[in-house]
């Protein structure tokens, strides 16, 4: 057979297998062309945080005990953990390892989460949707589009309301969104009375079918600000063309500071204030966001009374990506010429400074009692503890940034967590991954499961049933002792 | 190379129904997986894509025979299914020879009954088969009050008189939350649960999220199960997505039929509509004495037919929950 099909052979059924799909047990893929095993719960090895498998006991303080990964070095997530519910279960696993000599408990659970969104910030000027207005997925309103921040458009999903507040149409729709957008999956998302945008976290937003390359480094106008000491002597005017406003150096009040002589130069389009100029072309994927192949055709007739033969004109976007360098001939008519090395650098640098867009995607949720009823029978300690920064809380291992007031309201990049991290129950909520890392003497003090402590071995020695992962490398590792339980 | 567990190398010095993580089968290189699971009374047997939980109720001694004898039967019947698998495979006709393993005996007693009326192989029955033939091994060696073996949600029950089991049935499976539960008591001739729909991990011809029988034997209640989903339907439907099976899994016993592998949202009428082609087939199941109750889920709605053991549908989180699958 001659697609990229595998012969499984882990067992005698000896499933044929697709790429992208699993065999009859589900624990055996195609991935790539590769038969893998797919395993429902992940532990993070920190040893081999390189891709290698490295050990690097040379390092270590202690002496190699003979395991690829020492103690400290291996990290239980909640993910496929499975969950407290109904509520007063200790959590599934609450495992102690001892980091640097102290003894150290890291409580794993799957959270439900009823309450919780994402906040979705993505990398485009253009215009998504008024602030306010619903966006919906599937047709059902799942969100709405919020403040918009530096070159990007926000939007807030999810939360109790969409979840469970609306019909079950709405509640479903809302879970598969907020599923998929946290499990790093491409979501198609429709602002009312205006774009539609396929977002998906990592990724560039794709707005009305086109796709954004990059944040520009601001706006035409803004770019002659930033630019213009770099210009001045080099060129004798600068239009950077922007479908929003277009700026022109000699006119600009940036330009006027320095000095920089009237050129005699017209743009089309409606003027707003001295070298800012709107609607110069019609909006489209060229030159700035515009429809231009040829800037040229924004620009009127030189003044003959001001601009002169050889006047040397350089016209950019606003994100460097198109460029092209003119001279006016004897009739003060601007022939392309060659960028000079002079100038090449101040392009370079426009495209520098354009990050690219992408789409980031955190998911915040509040861990409230029930989820907290699995870690203590005191709750509420369970909350003071992190508050006071004693217990570390981890999604999948990723840090999280916990809200300041009450309860444990976190958000988590949901790209800094292993893949598929997330999960859901039909009520309609998701489940999340949870670790709360601590001093096992904190942990008893706090009114923990101190009866359910297992050793690391006790779970990484179960290799058919856990995944094993290599840590994300931008990631505090979660055991870090002088992060946690220290600050006292 | 496979070691199986054998009475033999019974690591004598633990104690299986009580500690965490003992592992029975403690060869290297075996296949078969054989724990307990952490709860210390529920026994893991898995080999290849056989999955079983197993829990016996009775006295100490006698649970552990139980379990020794699931053990013993469990370990072949993969191998055994195995050799046959191209017979198995093959769609049920009521000429064909019978096959000589008693797992592969039970599959094509169970889908006997639809053929030729229906499309339907043997494999329709397979983890109701094995759960039945565990169970059978056990009761037969040990005095046991109740026992269930749970193959994935397909489940074989034993009851001694007095005794009742509560089910918990789970409208999707890839999101465990109950839509409903019933009690089976001795004197009820349910022996047997078993659900299907295209969300689970065999593929579906139809469109049901899922479809509970409860039947007289587990495997029976497969084949039904199976029968029902492929039932619940809306055929031509723009909204559902069907892939040839063999597109998706080329030695699939469903050859090139297409298979559900999404379905869009539907309208309240379409889901009635669908809802009603499965309580038809199930009506006629139930009438010939194929199934007890079937209990259909589209998109939220459910639909029952039959009455056993008072099915007792719930709106909401159920907070009283027994899952037998944990």
């Amino acid at each position: 057979m001659a697609d990229d099909a595998v012969r499984c052979d882990a067992c005698p059924v000896l499933c044929y297998i697709k790429p992208g799909r699993t065999g009859s047990c589900d624990r055996y893929g195609n991935h790539d062309g590769k038969l893998v095993r797919l395993d429902p719960h992940v532990v993070l090895d920190r040893a081999l945080e390189c891709g290698g498998s490295v050990v690097p006991f040379l390092e270590r303080s202690h002496d190699w005990d003979g395991t690829l990964v020492s103690h400290g070095e291996t990290f239980v997530t909640a993910i496929g953990a499975g969950t407290t519910y109904p509520d007063y279960k200790p959590a599934p696993f609450i495992i102690s390892s001892q980091v640097e000599g102290v003894d150290m408990v890291t409580v794993v659970t799957e959270g439900i989460f009823s309450y919780c969104g994402v906040k979705v910030k993505i990398d485009t000027d253009r215009h998504l949707g008024a602030e306010c207005s619903t966006v919906r997925a599937q047709g059902e309103t799942v969100g709405h589009v919020t403040t918009s921040e530096y070159g990007s458009q926000m939007l807030s999903l999810g939360g109790v309301r969409h979840l469970t507040g609306g019909s079950r149409h709405e509640g479903t729709a809302t879970c598969d969104a907020l599923l998929s957008l946290c499990n790093g999956k491409a979501v198609e998302l429709e602002i009312d009375d205006g774009a539609k945008v396929t977002v998906q976290a990592g990724k560039p937003p794709i707005v009305d079918g086109v796709q954004e390359e990059r944040m520009r480094v601001g706006c035409g106008s803004a770019t002659i600000g930033m630019f213009a000491k770099q210009w001045f002597g080099k060129v004798d005017d600068v239009v950077v063309v922007d479908d929003h406003i277009t700026g022109v150096l000699s006119e600009h009040q940036a330009g006027k500071l320095l000095g920089v002589a009237q050129t005699g130069i017209k743009l089309k389009g409606r003027r707003s204030t001295p070298g800012r100029y709107f609607q110069v072309a019609e909006p489209g994927t060229s030159w700035g966001g515009t429809n231009l192949d040829n800037p040229l055709t924004i620009l009127g007739k030189f003044n003959s009374k001001k601009a002169w033969p050889g006047l040397r004109l350089l016209m950019v976007s606003t994100t460097g990506e198109h460029y092209a360098y003119f001279e006016l001939d004897e009739n003060l008519k601007p022939r392309e010429q060659e960028l000079p090395a002079t100038l090449r650098e101040s392009v370079a640098r426009i495209k520098e400074n354009c990050e690219p867009a992408l789409c980031t995607v955190l998911f915040m949720g509040g861990a409230g009692g029930s989820l907290r009823a699995g870690v203590t029978e005191n709750p509420v300690k369970l909350t003071h503890s992190v508050r006071d920064a004693l217990t570390r809380v981890t999604c999948g291992g990723a840090p999280v940034y916990v809200w300041p007031g009450g309860g444990i309201t976190f958000m988590v990049d949901v790209i800094r967590m292993p893949q598929n991290a997330f999960g859901y129950v039909p009520t309609p909520a998701l489940v999340a991954p949870i670790e709360f890392t601590l001093k096992l003497a904190d942990y008893a003090a706090l009114g923990g499961y101190v009866e359910n402590v297992r050793p690391l071995s006790a779970i990484t020695g179960q290799q058919e049933t856990r995944r094993r992962l290599s840590a994300h490398r931008e990631n505090p590792w979660p055991l870090t002792r002088n992060e946690v339980g220290d600050k006292r | 190379m496979r070691t199986a567990w054998s009475p033999e190398n019974y690591p004598e010095d633990k104690e299986p129904a009580r500690s965490d993580f003992v592992v029975l089968s403690s060869a290297m290189n075996s296949r078969a997986q054989i724990a307990m699971l952490p709860d210390g009374r529920r026994l893991h047997l898995h080999d290849g894509p056989i999955d079983l939980i197993v829990e016996a109720f009775g006295s100490a001694p006698e649970v552990e025979t139980a379990y020794r004898a699931a053990c013993d039967r469990f370990v072949t019947v993969l191998d055994e299914l195995c050799s046959e698998l191209a017979y198995l495979r093959q769609a049920c006709r009521p000429e064909q020879p019978w096959p000589d393993g008693a797992v592969a005996r039970r599959m094509v007693a169970a889908v006997m009954p639809y053929t030729p009326q229906y499309f339907i192989t043997p494999m329709a029955a397979v983890a109701g088969a094995v759960a039945e033939e565990i169970l059978a091994a056990m009761v037969a060696t040990a005095e046991l009050s109740r026992a269930y073996v749970n193959d994935g949600g397909d489940i074989a029950l034993h009851l001694n008189d007095g005794e009742k089991f509560t089910i918990g049935m789970v409208e999707r499976p890839d999101r465990p939350s109950l839509f409903g539960k019933t009690a089976i008591a001795a004197h009820d001739p349910v022996r047997g649960i078993a659900t299907s729909g295209w969300r689970g991990r065999s593929f579906s011809l139809g469109i049901a999220d899922a479809v509970t029988v409860l039947a007289d034997r587990a495997a029976a209640a497969d084949a039904a199960a199976t029968i029902i989903a492929n039932a619940v339907d809306l055929p031509g439907h723009p909204s559902i997505l069907r892939v040839p099976a063999c597109e998706l899994a080329p030695d699939s016993d469903l050859g090139d039929r297409p298979v559900t592998q999404a379905v869009g949202t539907l309208s309240n009428d379409e889901v009635e509509q669908a809802l009603a082609a499965g309580a038809r087939t199930a009506e006629l199941l139930l009438r010939m004495g194929l199934v007890r109750a079937a209990a259909i889920c589209l998109q939220g709605n459910t639909r029952v037919v039959g009455t056993v053991g008072g099915l007792k549908l719930v709106e909401g989180p159920e907070h009283e929950r027994i899952l037998l699958h944990a």
